[in-house]
């Protein structure tokens, strides 16, 4: 039999999101039950179609389509290939892990939860989206989980701010990126929004030129490309923990992913011609996002600014245009996803009990609270791309593919590296070891079990991709075989 | 059923319009007799009488497959009557059931019978196909819904808003006649099928028919409040009762709507392209001068929603000035869209109008805490209005863009209309802000919500949502609408 598996993906937190807005309001725990149980279902079943999906026959898979808006080409049509399964399986392991960590708030739960179950929605969404119009649906569905989650349970200090220019900056983007598809599909005269039909349409050279950097910029804001990187650190820092994590971790991906999806595998010609331009944005992004991280008096502003940075990488892989950078930077958003939802969630639980960010105020955590400590070490030799870890299987191949084209980029970004080595020495050193202040000696306790699920799922995810990279590579190897196709390089 | 003998396919054209009548008169009837504690329940027999009237005109006021003129060309049978008239019907049904329990309104019969009366013309006005016809359509409608505004005649505001609604009725209903009477002068004809041939022989000067397609846009720019005729939207939409405010920016901007699609896509078919200009150009003005107001005003609610509305109508506009079948069939879908959309976002308005004692948006706050259930229908209302999805406004803004980039000289119109509602977003949020992170002294006292608030802010919901995700069905309706306007 014939099962929906990414529908199914798709509705579950949707449906679990309408479920818990009926339960009465004092019934806080059954919320956060029915979120832990739809999220927990979410990813039992991402992982389930992560290795079911087949790699050798690879194209794509877990296909549906059902006819939305005939008279108008829309489709409901859902599909992954090598290149989304890994984002489908990302999604599904922050979306699990926000739930966990946002297990103690107190101030209106039942909302909380609810739009976090959208927010689940929205992006597993667009990762599986075969049809644009269907895209742009899922894409959009997310504006107002962002704003209210952050504007409503976010730090008191900046949420209005932070969460206005996010959504802003956001919708600006998308809709920008709305004109150029709503302008391939009068000009491919296809009347469809079919991305595989789209895709063969082969469009006019300077219609090509003309709306890729329309296109893709509207997605890259999403994505953080400099110069519409200035939502990033303001909103995840303005945002609470599970939402910084869902922001960073799958958010910024989807963005990415949607730039890649439909301005490049849709516009290659426009790709090709706008390339350099994207890898010195990119560019600017990882030494410029590095370098401001590092002064950064906040720890997470600094990682704020590090996502920034790392995002940068994702950019370079993507205007390599060859096979190498495209793996390199499908790798690294799925790595960098969980290592910035590791970040986000250990600076969460320090904050929670230091109830303070400033990393001069902090010191000696190793002892309090070892798991978020080893966790937080973790993420930062990956976000370093340490071998063994899977930065590491991301960042070298982009570095490879790159060089191959302009390597006096990958000259300049490996500037980036070394920052990150550097502002990352600085947190573990401050944070966690040296001496305690005497006040967080006596306040800080050890994290939760959930807390401690957390941390192990993510950072075992992590280093298993550093040991093994054949867990992930030959499905993303697959995925790139049909962007190369596109592009003419096959 | 509406096949055979001319004489069924006459009366069943306009069957829904008689049992309307009829129901007036019942009201009107039970208005007397019902003690006056009792005429709240008036409101369940509009509603019901209104809802039963749309179900007969499906059944059996479907026009066939060839429209055609009735009564002497008095009136037309087709799909753009018959699927404004559902607007209509709609509208004027959940306004019943918000008025039922508005202080002053609702419990009075009279108000009902204006109501059903307007109703009645708005739905002549959609199937309106003579100017005579058009003209006392028009007035018909009108003339109730002054009175309505006006309704609390001892609120100082409410008298005023009347007054001034009827002051610009009355002078741009007189330059509109005007333009007619010039059209009669012209061709002799009053009949707008007759018109498209005449105008299109060319004997008149270009000049000519644009400055008559100008005064005939004085009255239809009133009625659907696009700049420069929005002027009055503003205060009367803060001092009318709130119940009525809804109706007034929906239904009856809706006829509007309806009447600029007939009597300009027939009548002025040879200067399409200047229409659509003139038509382009009050789409830019209204977006821009709506949402900049609707950003400086954030004290009462009901002016911001008025100048929301005046944006709204640009965005309608911009369906309407790219004189496409997409574009059309956009408009209408819009329409009903915004149906749904603005009568609930008004009744949520009119609920905690009553509760609170006042439009001040500062008195939205901790709303979210007081009443969770009715401020998410707030939040599905504005980011409608705004155009997220999964809501009917995103469909319909999507639509209405897409009539703009298929024209590539029309581009420029999108990118405006997206600008602006990037702006529009801003306030929306703004309000939902103060909903859900502001805090007030009364967040323990929960707002009173009556059997006929909550049906009628289901069905609005409900409404937005399925626009917003089972497109096709009202799609290919306002398809229907465009293809059976010639």
């Amino acid at each position: 039999m014939h099962i929906p598996f990414l529908s199914i993906i798709i509705a579950i937190p949707l449906i679990a999101g309408l479920a818990i807005l009926l339960l009465p309001k004092e019934q806080k725990q059954a919320v956060k039950l029915v979120a832990l149980a739809a999220s927990g279902l979410t990813f039992f079943l991402s992982v389930w179609v992560y290795f079911s999906y087949n790699i050798t026959k690879a194209g794509y898979q877990f296909v549906e389509k059902v006819a939305w808006v005939p008279g108008f080409g829309i489709s409901y049509y859902v599909g992954v290939d090598g290149f989304s399964v890994p984002l489908v399986l990302l999604a599904g392991v922050v979306l699990l892990c926000g739930v966990l960590v946002s297990w103690g708030i107190e101030d209106r739960p039942r909302e909380f939860y609810a739009f976090l179950m959208f927010l689940g929605t929205s992006v597993f969404g667009v990762f599986a989206s075969l049809d644009l119009f269907e895209l742009f649906f899922f894409f959009e569905l997310a504006v107002f989980p962002k704003y209210l989650m952050i504007a409503v349970w976010g730090s008191p200090k900046t949420r209005e701010y932070g969460a206005m220019k996010l959504t802003l900056y956001l919708f600006i983007g998308s809709v920008v990126a709305l004109v150029g598809a709503l302008a391939m599909f009068f000009s491919s005269g296809k009347l469809t929004f079919d991305m595989l039909v789209l895709e063969q349409t082969g469009f006019p050279l300077a219609f090509q030129h003309l709306w890729f950097p329309v296109v893709f910029l509207g997605f890259a804001v999403l994505g953080g490309l400099f110069p519409f990187h200035n939502w990033a650190p303001d909103g995840h820092v303005a945002a609470p923990t599970a939402v910084s994590m869902l922001l960073a971790g799958v958010e910024m991906k989807v963005g990415a992913f949607a730039a890649l999806r439909v301005a490049i595998m849709l516009l290659p010609e426009g790709a090709k011609y706008w390339a350099p331009w994207i890898l010195g944005l990119a560019t600017v992004n990882v030494v410029y996002g590095a370098a401001i991280a590092m002064v950064q008096t906040d720890i997470k502003y600094v990682i704020g600014f590090s996502s920034v940075s790392h995002m940068g990488l994702v950019m370079i892989g993507f205007a390599s245009l060859n096979r190498d950078g495209l793996m390199g930077a499908g790798m690294q958003m799925f790595s960098h996803g969980i290592m910035t939802a590791l970040f986000f969630s250990v600076v969460g639980m320090v904050y929670d009990r230091a109830h303070t960010r400033e990393i001069n105020a902090l010191g000696g955590l190793f002892k309090k609270i070892p798991w978020a400590a080893i966790g937080f070490i973790i993420a930062g030799l990956v976000s370093m791309g340490m071998p063994g870890f899977s930065g590491f299987v991301a960042e070298f191949p982009i570095f490879m593919g790159v060089w191959r084209v302009q390597p006096w980029v990958a000259i300049i970004a490996v500037l980036g590296v070394i920052i990150t080595a550097a502002y990352i020495f600085r947190l573990i050193t401050r944070v966690f070891f040296g001496d305690i202040p005497p006040e967080l000696d006596a306040s800080v306790s050890d994290i939760t079990i959930k807390d401690k699920v957390v941390v192990g799922l993510l950072a075992t995810l992590m280093v298993a991709l550093g040991l093994f990279p054949t867990l992930m590579v030959p499905m993303l190897q697959s995925g790139v075989d049909h962007i190369m196709r596109l592009l003419g390089g096959a | 059923m509406a096949v055979g003998n001319p004489f069924s396919t006459t009366i069943w054209a306009i069957f829904p319009e008689i049992c309307l009548l009829f129901l007036g008169i019942l009201v009107l009837v039970l208005d007397i007799e019902l003690k006056e504690e009792r005429q709240r329940s008036l409101g369940w027999v509009t509603a019901i009488g209104l809802v039963i009237t749309g179900v007969l005109a499906v059944v059996f006021s479907r026009p066939g497959a060839q429209p055609g003129l009735v009564f002497g060309g008095m009136l037309r049978f087709d799909w753009l009557a018959f699927y404004f008239r559902l607007i209509f019907l709609f509208g004027a049904a959940i306004t019943a059931l918000f008025a039922m329990d508005v202080d002053g309104l609702g419990q009075r019969g009279e108000f009902y019978v204006l109501l059903l009366a307007s109703t009645l013309g708005m739905t002549l006005m959609a199937g309106a196909a003579d100017l005579i016809m058009l003209y006392l359509a028009i007035e018909t409608t009108s003339i109730p819904l002054y009175v309505l505004s006006g309704f609390l005649a001892r609120e100082r505001k409410s008298t005023e808003a009347g007054l001034k609604y009827i002051l610009f009725g009355a002078m741009t209903s007189a330059v509109m006649l005007y333009g007619f009477s010039l059209i009669y002068g012209f061709t002799g004809t009053t009949q707008i099928y007759a018109l498209a041939n005449l105008f299109q022989l060319g004997k008149l000067s270009p000049v000519i028919l644009v400055v008559l397609v100008m005064l005939m846009l004085v009255g239809f720019g009133f009625k659907i409040a696009a700049v420069p005729f929005h002027f009055w939207a503003p205060d009367v939409y803060e001092g009318s009762p709130t119940p009525v405010v809804g109706f007034l920016s929906t239904a009856s901007k809706a006829a509007g709507f309806a009447v600029i699609m007939r009597v300009l896509l027939i009548a002025f078919q040879s200067t399409m392209p200047v229409w659509g200009l003139i038509l382009a150009v009050m789409a830019t003005g209204s977006m821009i001068v709506g949402n900049t107001l609707a950003l400086a005003n954030q004290k009462d609610i009901k002016r911001l929603l008025a100048y929301s509305s005046i944006a709204q109508a640009g965005y309608i506009l911009i369906g309407l000035s790219t004189y496409s079948p997409l574009g059309f069939a956009a408009a209408a879908y819009y329409l009903a869209a915004y149906l749904v959309t603005n009568l609930a976002a008004f009744g949520v308005v009119a609920v905690v109008g009553k509760a609170a004692g006042s439009n001040e948006i500062k008195d939205y706050a901790g709303l979210s805490r007081r009443a969770p259930g009715l401020s998410l229908v707030f939040v599905v209302a504005l980011l409608s209005l705004a155009g997220i999805p999964p809501f009917g406004g995103f469909v319909a803004k999507v639509l209405v863009f897409s009539s703009a980039i298929m024209n590539p000289n029309m581009i420029w119109l999108a990118v405006v209309g997206i600008l602006n509602s990037i702006v529009g977003l801003y306030y929306y949020l703004v309000i939902l802000k103060v909903i859900y992170l502001n805090r007030s002294e009364q967040e323990d006292q929960p707002v009173a919500l009556t059997p006929a608030w909550v049906l009628a802010l289901a069905v609005c919901v409900v409404g937005i949502i399925a626009l917003g995700t089972v497109i096709a069905p009202l799609f290919n309706a306002s398809v229907k609408v465009v293809l059976g306007i010639q």
